[in-house]
């Protein structure tokens, strides 16, 4: 019973200054406008994406159907987007392209991290010849802008959105590597890391224990900001052809095909190409909110 | 010194060159003399003090006994055993009987643990303790230095500097070491606490039977808790000696010049200060002869420039590395 | 003589994501012409936020200055615009900083630097108009100049070096140099040999000296080191969690200190000069000044506390000449 007791509060003890941290990260986003506007975008981006086969008018309309009378209806209560050339309802359509995009945005960061921080970390501490192939090899892939070399790998692979997030993986990981390379070079030098190893702590200990633990704050600002572009990114393939194909309710694709049917009929385009800005604009500006919480200046702790 | 028991810790002749990497053209070797041949001896339970300004080497000597860096010659030897051809895993073992506390209580600490898992951290990796026994030396340990239960699950940032500097030396003492070398423990305290924390060494060192080897450029910091002290000059011992006698009645140039420099807080100042020309000489270039040559007031002439000088020997165990002798 | 630079009554307060942080409660004291005055004081003390303020250095929210005046000859500075103060930095008060690393700008020359410090300020004229801006030859000879008065070796190569190419007491000397460049009646120097070794802040504190003593600088000198403050400064004032709790002559402070915490302190210091018996810190933390303690801040640390410490915030007398403090055991 005593047991049971002292347990609750050692977990209150422990998460105690979590909460703490916690309220801090709310009070320094809150004073910036901006970041509050990209949380809550955000947030309406995820709701979206849970609720969304809940709240499509027409779910059939997603992949296959085609109502030929439908066609190309202009926006109207029944259809809050309209229709597409097919008579698809594009509100439906563009909701779960919701869906879609953040499973596309989140293969993609997180391949491109799990390639990423580990080379990063180890070309950072371990230096030497292992640092000079890891971030020589990095600075090539670098070297070829990003859209310019997922073409060229799309091209090579065929198109589709499998490939196409694949090609997107291989673009996004040097990113990472310069990151936590640079952030393990600096950290390596710090006292705790020296304070580590003459308690005798393993090299592997040192890296997933200290180092790793003290580079999250860059990665994930860099992720939140990398998801919007990631989306970006497939968006612009899906547009050129080579990424998602019709009739996956993807925004680039859709907006490939609305080209097509400008000006008249204005809405298969817009309602996607709104969609893709918003999100953008939400991961940017909640990425450079994160930046000012996690960069431990602006805290807000005056002494 | 005169002492027939053997000391825990004795360092012969070590010596710490940094190489300097040359960019382009690859012609003439630079290093960077850190440590040029040091040899002193620590017996057990006492407090030994090394002195110097930067560039003197002090703190190198530390991270070369832990072998944190790794000397480029000479012997450590740990009762009596050499430890410096010891393999990683031998040092690990060894690790448990010599440990540090950092400068900086700031960077010192992971801002990622809990104190709980900082402290915890030396025995996870020796002993293995898991649970509620692990929990249990934790707390016992923090409130040998004197913080609370509350304190345990804190971040670094949310402690003061000198909670901060607790944690570091619970962190040391959780594996019973034998010797704790202690970098700069204070220089991060404010005044009316440096006072505290270095009696609380002093107590702890009584109750847990340490020896101590203090670090520090803060001449009365080492003269209040040390029995023998080394002053240290651009890599080289220039005096050894006991404490009072080293500080009272200096002998080297440097050390008077040292012992003089400290600003005393009292209304009446000393009109004769004996104060030094020109700058420490970087590491990389360390003048011919005697290093102290160039700023030296007591300059003789010639020889202090071509000829270092060999350790002259007391009778009461001192030693001065000076032409003037 | 009106003093040079008169503190009165000063409050400033930080909004702090916990609260709003009661800085300086009522910070009050003088700076004669031609004097050296000591702050001194702990971590937190406020002693370098005031140095700050004097210059209105500080970052408006979220720091607050609700009440109180800053008279430099005469003149309230916390009224004054920030074209006008910018016209009185460097020219008028200068200051001197801790870490001469950071404030060095690490891809300029010294001489880039100082040159452009001696133009920014062209011609001193009592309108504050800029008259006739001396050319850059004119500014790099007076600079070479300065360099000599701070006594540093071969200064016409010396200063087309970069400032990583100096040792730390030559940067000191260099800062120095910048801020007595255009002769200011006051020079603030904050903790300004806290960072260097003590031969060298031998050097640097014998030089402050000599040049007050030529020019006749009135100089505000800020450290936590009683013994830095004692070689330089004829009078010190005492700083303790926002408040001035003692002010008086160098001889008075260390002869016959009134003040509870003054006396802690100096109990507390470790002194070189013997080797003490033991030493007592002052019992107690540092309050958090968010939430203040009431009536005099120092009474949950004082031995001497009675029950009117706790109520009500002690005036600030002159208990005998020249002497001030501000402490319910004296009134």
């Amino acid at each position: 019973m005593k047991e049971g007791l002292s347990f609750l509060t050692r977990m209150k003890e422990e998460r105690e200054s979590q909460i703490r941290d916690i309220r801090l990260t709310i009070y320094t986003l809150s004073r910036s406008p901006l970041s509050v506007i990209g949380f809550l975008l955000i947030l309406l981006f995820f709701v979206i994406t849970l609720i969304g086969p809940w709240i499509i008018t027409y779910p059939q309309d997603i992949k296959g159907a085609v109502h030929m009378d439908q066609k190309l209806k202009p926006p109207s209560r029944a259809h809050p987007f309209g229709t597409d050339e097919v008579g698809r309802d594009i509100y439906s359509r563009v909701v779960i392209g919701t869906q879609l995009s953040l499973q596309i945005g989140l293969i993609i960061i997180v391949v491109a991290m799990g390639i990423g921080v580990p080379l990063g970390i180890l070309a950072g501490y371990l230096g030497g010849w292992v640092n000079n192939l890891i971030m020589r090899v990095t600075d090539i892939f670098l070297s070829v802008p990003g859209l310019l070399l997922a073409l060229a790998i799309v091209g090579a692979l065929g198109p589709g959105i499998k490939n196409a997030m694949i090609a997107l993986s291989i673009v996004w990981w040097p990113g990472y590597v310069r990151l936590v390379q640079g952030k393990t070079l600096s950290l390596r030098e710090e006292s705790f890391v020296e304070a580590a190893k003459s308690i005798g702590a393993s090299r592997f200990r040192i890296i997933f224990s200290h180092i790793l633990p003290n580079c999250t704050s860059p990665i994930i600002v860099k992720a939140s900001m990398d998801m919007g572009m990631a989306i970006l990114f497939a968006a612009n393939l899906g547009f050129i052809g080579v990424g998602a194909q019709p009739p996956m309710p993807e925004w680039g694709a859709m907006i490939s095909v609305g080209r097509n049917y400008l000006p008249d009929h204005w809405w298969m385009a817009t309602f996607p190409g709104v969609a893709i800005l918003i999100t953008v604009l939400g991961f940017n500006l909640l990425g450079d909110g994160l930046r000012d919480v996690l960069d431990p200046q602006s805290r807000g702790q005056i002494r | 010194m005169i002492n027939k028991t053997e000391p825990l810790l004795e360092v012969k002749d070590l010596k710490k060159y940094f190489p300097l990497r040359k960019a382009f053209l690859k012609k003439g070797k630079g290093s960077v003399r850190a440590i040029d041949g040091v040899s002193f001896s620590i017996q057990e339970g006492g407090s030994f003090g090394l002195v110097g300004e930067s560039g003197s080497g002090k703190t190198t000597v530390a991270r070369a006994i832990l072998r944190l860096v790794e000397p480029t010659e000479g012997k450590v030897l740990w009762k009596g055993q050499d430890i410096c051809p010891f393999s990683e895993s031998e040092m690990k073992e060894l690790r448990r009987n010599m440990q540090m506390i950092f400068q900086d209580p700031y960077s010192s600490l992971n801002p990622r643990k809990t104190v709980f898992n900082i402290v915890a951290e030396p025995l996870k990796i020796h002993k293995r303790i898991k649970g509620r026994k692990l929990r249990e030396r934790v707390e016992a340990l923090l409130e040998i230095v004197g913080l609370k239960r509350e304190h345990m699950f804190r971040y670094p940032h949310e402690l003061s500097g000198g909670q901060k500097q607790r944690v570091g030396i619970a962190r040391a003492l959780s594996l019973q070491p034998k010797l704790l070398i202690l970098d700069e423990p204070t220089s991060a305290l404010d005044v009316s606490v440096q006072a505290q924390m270095l009696n609380f060494l002093e107590s702890l060192q009584e109750k847990m039977k340490l020896t101590y080897l203090f670090i520090s450029h803060n001449l009365a910091v080492i003269r209040y808790t040390c029995d023998v002290v080394a002053v240290m000059y651009l890599g080289k011992i220039v005096e050894m000696g006991g404490a009072e006698s080293i500080f009272s009645s200096p002998r080297h140039p440097y050390t008077k010049a040292l012992v003089s420099a400290v600003p005393l807080p009292q209304a009446e100042q000393p009109e004769t200060a004996i104060l030094l020309e020109g700058d420490i000489p970087s590491a990389t270039h360390i003048p011919h002869g005697c290093r102290f040559h160039t700023r030296c007031p007591e300059k003789i002439g010639a020889i202090c420039e071509s000829s270092e000088p060999n350790t002259n020997y007391f009778p009461d165990g001192s030693q001065v590395d000076c032409h003037l002798f | 003589m009106r003093p040079v630079l008169e503190i009165k009554d000063l409050k400033i307060e930080f909004d702090t994501f916990e609260g709003t942080s009661h800085v300086l409660e009522r910070v009050s004291f003088a700076l004669e012409k031609g004097d050296t005055l000591g702050l001194v004081g702990e971590t937190g003390c406020g002693k370098s936020i005031t140095a700050k303020a004097i210059l209105r250095l500080l970052p408006v929210p979220p720091a607050r200055i609700p009440s109180g005046e800053i008279l430099f000859e005469g003149q309230d500075l916390l009224k004054k615009s920030e074209e006008e103060m910018r016209q009185i930095r460097g020219s008028k008060i200068a200051m001197v900083f801790q870490d001469p690393m950071t404030f060095l700008n690490p891809v300029f020359t010294i001489e880039e630097q100082l040159v452009d410090v001696i133009l920014a300020h062209g011609k001193k004229n009592g309108s504050g108009h800029r008259e006739k801006r001396p050319d850059r030859n004119q500014a790099l000879t007076t600079a070479i100049e300065r360099l000599k008065e701070v006594k540093i070796p071969d200064p016409q190569f010396r200063i087309k070096s970069y400032p990583h190419e100096f040792s730390g007491g030559m940067r000191q000397r260099v800062l120095i140099a910048m801020a007595l460049s255009h002769a200011p009646q006051i020079l603030i120097a904050d903790e300004p040999t806290t960072a260097l070794d003590v031969t060298i802040q031998a050097q640097i504190l014998k030089l402050i000296h000599e040049l007050v003593q030529t020019h006749g600088h009135s100089v505000l000198l800020i450290s936590h080191d009683l013994g830095v403050v004692a070689k330089v400064c004829k009078r010190i004032a005492v700083m303790y969690a926002g408040n001035i709790v003692e002010s008086c002559s160098t001889v008075q402070l260390f002869k016959k200190s009134l003040h509870p915490y003054t006396r802690g302190l100096l109990n507390s210091i470790l002194t070189f000069s013997k080797r003490e018996e033991t030493t007592q810190g002052i019992k107690g933390v540092i309050p958090d000044l968010i939430h203040p303690p009431s009536g005099c801040r120092f009474h949950p640390r004082c031995q001497s506390m009675k029950d009117i410490c706790q109520e009500e915030k002690p005036p600030m007398i002159e208990f005998e000449e020249g002497h001030w403090v501000s402490c319910h055991l004296y009134h």
